[in-house]
Parts: C-alpha cells; structure tokens; sequence
C-alpha cells in the first residue's frame, strides 16, 4: 500500500503516472491477500480434520446418535437458546438503560437503587443467580417457571454489567446536545428520550452485540435448572443413549456455530451504521 | 403558504423613541426593550467573570458584543437563557423576569420560568449542535411539534420556510453528517426560527468554519438583521459588526465599558480599553 503510494507520487514528481506499474502492484497485493484467505481457510480445515481423527481413533464420536440426536439438539435446543437470549437481552436492556438513569441521576434514592443492583448482581455469580431465582423465591411463594426464571436471571445479571456500558454512553453523548435541545425548550424528560438516548444506543450497539453473543454462551447454565435449551437437551440425550461425549460436543458445535453467525451478523450491522454516519 | 401567521420580518416602525444608549437618537426602526439585563453577577468557583452587568435589547435592534477572550462574553450569553446559572442579577425576557436563585433553581417552578425565558430566546452555538440522528427536517420540527405542541403539518410548513429564509429548502430530508459546516449552522438558525422566538442569540456562529463558509451564514445573519430580528451577536467578525449592528457593545473583565453605533464604537472608540482592543485586534 505505502510502496505504492510511494511509487505513485514518485511518478507524478516527474509529471506523469506510470499506469502499468501501478496496475501490477495491484494484481500482486490482491494475490497476496488471496493467498492469505486459502492458507487460513486450510489451516482451519486441517485442525477441524485433525480434531476429526483424534476423536474417531479415541472412539469418542458416535455416527449414529449425532445423526439420530443431533437434530433435536439443533432445532429444538438452538431454537430455546436463541429465543432465550433475545428475550434476555431485550430485558437486560432495558433494565441497563434505567440503571443508567438511576447512575446518572441527581436524586439519591434512584442513584442508591441504581448502585445497589449493580453492585449486588456484579458482587454474584450467575449461577447463584439463576439458583436464587429458580429455587429460592418459591420458598417466599413466589413461583416461576423455569424458561421465565432462566430469562428473569440472564437479564437482571447482563442489565447490571449494561448499566455502566449504557452510563458510558450515554456520557459520551456531547454536552452541546443537552443544551441545544435545553436552549429549543425541551424538557428534561424529553432530552433524554428523544435527543441523548437514541444517540447513546447507537454508541454501544456494538457492546451490546459483544453482551448478546456472551448470552449465548452463559445461557447453557440455565440447563442446571431444567429449561430445554442446547445444553440440558445434549446432556438428557447423551446420558439415556450412552453418548455423553458425542452430545457434549454437538453442543459445543452448536454454540460455536451460533456465536460464529451473529458475530457476522454484528460486524455487517456495525459496518452499516458506520456507513450511515449519523 | 401557511396560515400560521409568521413573523414580521419586515423592518415595523418603532413604537418608542426613549432612552437609547446614552440619550444618542434612536434609529426609526428600533422598538422597546425586550431583554433586560440588570446587575449581572457569575463566579465559576472564585472567578468572578461577570461584574454586575447591565444590559438592556430593544425589539428589532442587532447588538454585536465584541471583546477580548476570557471577557465573559460566552458566559454573558449563556446566563441569558440559564445554560448558565447566574450568581447574582435579574434577566428579563419578553416580560419574563427571573431572578438569580442559586440556592433555589433546582425547584420547579424555577426551572419552569428557564424555560419561559428560553422558549423566547434562541440560541447558536459555535459547533451548531443540530441533533445528528435526525433529519434536516427532524431537526426543525421536533421542538414546535413537541414543545410548543404545533401539528405536524404547520410544523413542517413552518420548518420549509425558514429552511428557504437560510436558503436551504433542498435539504430538509438530508442528516447533518452530510452538510458542511456553514449549512450546519444554516440549518441550526432554522431551527431557532421555528420555534419564533422574541431574540436570537449568537456565540460566535462562524468561529468554527472554514473561512470560505462564514460569508454565508454571516449573510444569513445580516439579512435577519435587516429584516428586524431581535439579535444579540458576540462576534469577532468587525466587518459584519460594522454592516449589521445597531449598536456594538464593547465587554471587558465581566462588565460593559462602552456601547453605541458601529460607527462611533469601531471607529471612534471613547474608552482607551477599546481603542488597545481594537488595535490589537487589527495588527492580527
Ligand atoms: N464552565 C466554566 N467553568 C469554569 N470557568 C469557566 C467556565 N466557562 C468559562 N469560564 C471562565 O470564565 C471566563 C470567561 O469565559 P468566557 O468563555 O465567557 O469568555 P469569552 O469572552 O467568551 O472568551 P472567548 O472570546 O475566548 O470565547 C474565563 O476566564 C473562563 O476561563
Ligand atoms: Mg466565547
């Protein structure tokens, strides 16, 4: 890239540009950049292969249940953990977006509410979390089902580590917003809605991705708890077939597989917003 | 175009003839005072930047502020509409008195008469703050649609024909992103028209452009002037001063040294602070 700018320049020092030059230069840096792509391509499938092999010499994969199991494990178990984690996140953020008001406000009793929750889910681990939720509030008779509790439990557990990724953006909206919308009249409320929120969300829209495909993955702890997700339906079919490794890894293959696509989906998303620039 | 009655841009005759600047006669053109300033105090911390000063706008008049950095001029401005609170003094817009209340501004009622004030004074800021995540259009409508509670059909009205006073109707669907800077701040005055306000003020609108982009939005500015909007200008630019002021107010260390016409101001300064200003100011 430099050596061709450089060689560029050089030719227009002297008043005129050496197009054929200019053109192989480009031929070989998108030769390189291919060669580049097959080589990563074919490292990925030589270790894929290798894993392959180890496996079959150890005997650990079973054709027949990953062909007879594997789809339930997908269609059904995939399909929980995806709807589970949209759920969760939608909860998750709104519940950050109102932590973030309570962090940011000037009144003590929201700005304690506010610390309070997320000192005490970040203070915890998940699964005491979920294990609070799903077996000690029916103790105080409060009873929810498990899918909701495993929902309840992922929301109030990424809202609180979201609080502070919305706090941060919602400070990095500048000054000048406030108070050119403070200067047309508006009021606070309507600020906050209508001119810092919506630039706020755009800021962390990339975070809240990274927070979404961390979900996915720590909603498999909602299998301790019985919901019907990737995990417990690999675990479940594995035991009563005789297979716990073949399940394991079909449910590893279908995590890997999911974060693998949203992040694509995330990078496209984050490119178009880029683009749009506003 | 709209049967919202718009505001008179047309230069109106005056409806009194008292008391302006140091008994000077007044232009035919120049109304009643609409924006009082009277003993006008701000410390931030112990920097007392505004010293008891008193200022007073009349209908239909552009007063310039001109003074050297750090004088207090931003921080004038800012005190008007409460963007900054004042320490001390009484600011009165369009009949809406407020006087200073440090301890008390969080209340209600107080904030509520900020926004009296505010709702009849608009402001421009250097880096012209239009909202990025909303259209031209968006920009212009969202206040009188939200705040003062006009239908979406007059506000639109509205917005497209000061989008056409700033000359720039073509651009109403456009996001800010892709205006240049002097459009941006084209745009930004369209803004504050459409919520009509009794006086616009200006914090150096064109410190932050190109210098190929401030003769537009000046010339937007001198055509307001003309047209009898009520402005208050801090500015560095003497020519446009000069062109476009009724009456240029010299500010020093936080108080008023010396006001009255372009001509007599910029030329032939009474005060010697002036005349060091506007040397120093020259030789840059
Ligand atoms: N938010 C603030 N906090 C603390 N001090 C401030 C603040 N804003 C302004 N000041 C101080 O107040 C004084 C006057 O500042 P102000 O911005 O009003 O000057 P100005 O006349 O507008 O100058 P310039 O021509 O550079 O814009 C300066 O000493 C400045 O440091
Ligand atoms: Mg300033």
């Amino acid at each position: 890239m430099s050596y061709a700018s450089g060689g560029g320049a050089h030719a227009q020092s002297q008043g005129m540009v050496d197009h054929s030059i200019v053109g192989q230069i480009t031929a070989a840096q998108n030769a390189a950049r291919l060669r580049f792509r097959l080589t990563f391509v074919a490292v990925w499938i030589a270790i894929i292969v290798g894993i392959g092999v180890a496996l079959a010499a150890a005997n650990a994969w079973d054709w027949e249940f990953a062909l007879e199991s594997g789809p339930v494990i997908v269609l059904q178990g995939a399909g929980i953990t995806v709807l589970i984690s949209v759920a969760s996140i939608v909860g998750a953020t709104i519940l950050a977006i109102l932590g973030a008001l309570g962090r940011i406000s000037t009144n003590p009793i929201l700005y304690a509410i506010a610390s309070f929750y997320v000192s005490l889910i970040r203070g915890t681990p998940l699964i005491a979390q979920i294990y609070i939720i799903y077996f000690a509030l029916p103790q105080l008779d409060i009873v929810i089902p498990a899918i909701p509790a495993g929902i309840l439990a992922l929301s109030l557990n990424y809202g609180a580590y979201m609080t502070e990724i919305f706090r941060a953006g919602i400070q990095a909206v500048p000054r000048g917003q406030r108070e050119a919308a403070g200067a047309l009249g508006m009021r606070q409320a309507h600020i906050m809605r209508r001119i810092v929120l919506p630039q706020a969300v755009r800021i962390v829209t990339p975070a809240i991705g990274n927070e979404f495909i961390a979900m996915l993955k720590d909603s498999a702890l909602l299998s301790t708890i019985s919901v019907h997700e990737t995990l417990f339906l690999a675990q479940r079919l594995g035991r009563s077939s005789f297979e716990p490794i073949t399940a394991l890894l079909i449910a590893a293959i279908v995590y890997w597989i999911l974060t693998i696509v949203f992040s694509i989906f995330q990078e496209r998303l984050e490119k178009r917003m880029a683009r749009s620039d506003r | 175009m709209t049967d919202e009655p718009l505001p008179d841009l047309g230069v109106r005759p005056a409806t009194s003839t008292s008391g302006y600047a140091r008994g000077s006669s007044l232009p035919s053109h120049i109304g009643d005072p609409i924006v009082k300033i009277e003993g006008l105090h701000k410390y931030f911390g112990s920097n007392h930047v505004l010293r008891g000063l008193d200022l007073e706008v009349r209908q239909r008049e552009a007063v310039m502020i001109i003074g050297r950095s750090g004088s207090g001029k931003t921080t004038l401005l800012r005190c008007i509409n409460f963007l900054e609170e004042p320490s001390a003094g009484t600011i009165e817009v369009d009949g809406v008195r407020l006087e200073a209340d440090p301890l008390h501004s969080r209340s209600r009622a107080f904030q509520e008469r900020v926004r009296q004030i505010r709702l009849r004074a608009g402001m421009l800021f250097q880096e012209f703050n239009l909202f990025p995540h909303m259209s031209v259009l968006g920009n212009c409508i969202e206040a009188p649609t939200r705040v003062l509670g006009l239908p979406q059909d007059k506000a639109v009205e509205r917005a497209e024909y000061y989008l056409e006073v700033v000359g720039l109707g073509e651009k109403r669907d456009e996001y800010p992103s892709r205006l240049s800077g002097g459009q941006k701040q084209r745009v930004a005055i369209a803004r504050a028209l459409c919520m009509e306000p009794k006086v616009l003020l200006f914090d150096e609108p064109t410190s932050a452009l190109d210098p190929e982009l401030i003769g537009e939005v000046l010339r937007v500015m001198e055509d307001l002037a003309h047209a009898g909007t009520t402005m208050i200008v801090v500015t560095h630019e003497m020519h446009f001063a000069r062109e476009a002021a009724d009456r240029v107010v010299f500010m020093e260390s936080g108080v008023v040294i010396e006001q009255g016409p372009p001509e007599q101001v910029l030329d032939n300064p009474k005060h010697a602070e002036t005349t060091h200003f506007l040397r120093r100011f020259l030789d840059q």
